[in-house]
């Protein structure tokens, strides 16, 4: 794994979802809007990707790339809490 | 975190990969790692901790508390597919039970590998009978399973 440069900016996880298709019949550009996905079980995982830290250095994550194996994903409060 | 991180061996050799997902940077991740995780767990975190800031990741799972800016503690085990299989979400104060999760991936991959012939009944360990769903085994559970065995 490569290191990647790390700058100042306010890096975060991002959702990857396919592009929104244009509205052929639509006269008016349509607002890009954000894509919303709500993980459901039996429903494809939301893809996305996230700057991470693994094994003292700083990596990318991108979930669909380790798609073929179990996965185990794991959200928590935060970094030096208690539980 | 330091409690999945105990696990992981055991969760590898299932070929179950593991990523960790919270608000805060990837910097103090490694602050977190290096200065407390390292004491609870030889080596420190095995996995890789991500960075959701924005908390983007966690509203596309549901799981993310935007009066208080923090992701619940939602766990989410996703097959080979990429398909989710199961989740838990527990507020802040409770943590999880590892052992828990492992047993499903182990009733999962069961499942799986029979290209969904059986299915695992509640409580089931691995090593267990795994039942097999069709027109004979209709009213007749009972005779194979009982729940205090």
């Amino acid at each position: 794994m490569a290191d990647q440069p790390e700058g100042c900016a306010r890096v975060t996880g991002a959702v990857l979802g396919e592009a929104p298709m244009a509205d052929e019949s639509s006269p008016t550009p349509q607002p890009i809007k954000e894509a919303i996905m709500t993980a459901q079980v039996g429903q494809k995982a939301p893809d996305f990707n996230a700057p991470a830290f693994y094994k003292g250095s700083f990596a990318n994550v991108q979930l669909s790339d380790h798609f073929g194996k179990w996965l185990l994903l794991c959200f928590y409060p935060g970094d030096f809490t208690f539980v | 975190m330091s409690a999945v991180a105990d696990k992981y061996q055991e969760l590898k050799d299932l070929g179950c990969e593991v990523f960790s997902v919270s608000v805060d940077s990837h910097f103090v991740h490694k602050m977190w790692n290096d200065h407390e995780l390292t004491k609870m767990v030889d080596g420190g975190i095995p996995f890789h901790m991500l960075s959701d800031q924005a908390g983007n990741i966690g509203r596309a799972y549901g799981v993310y508390d935007e009066n208080q800016g923090i992701e619940l503690r939602g766990r989410f085990i996703i097959d080979p597919d990429g398909v989710i299989q199961a989740m838990e979400v527990l507020t802040p104060p409770v943590g999880r039970r590892i052992a828990e999760t492992i047993r499903q991936v182990h009733a999962f991959q069961v499942v799986r590998a029979s290209g969904g012939a059986e299915a695992t009944p509640a409580g089931w360990q691995p090593g267990e009978p795994v039942l097999k769903p069709g027109p004979d085994l209709v009213g007749n559970v009972w005779k194979v399973w009982k729940p205090n065995e």
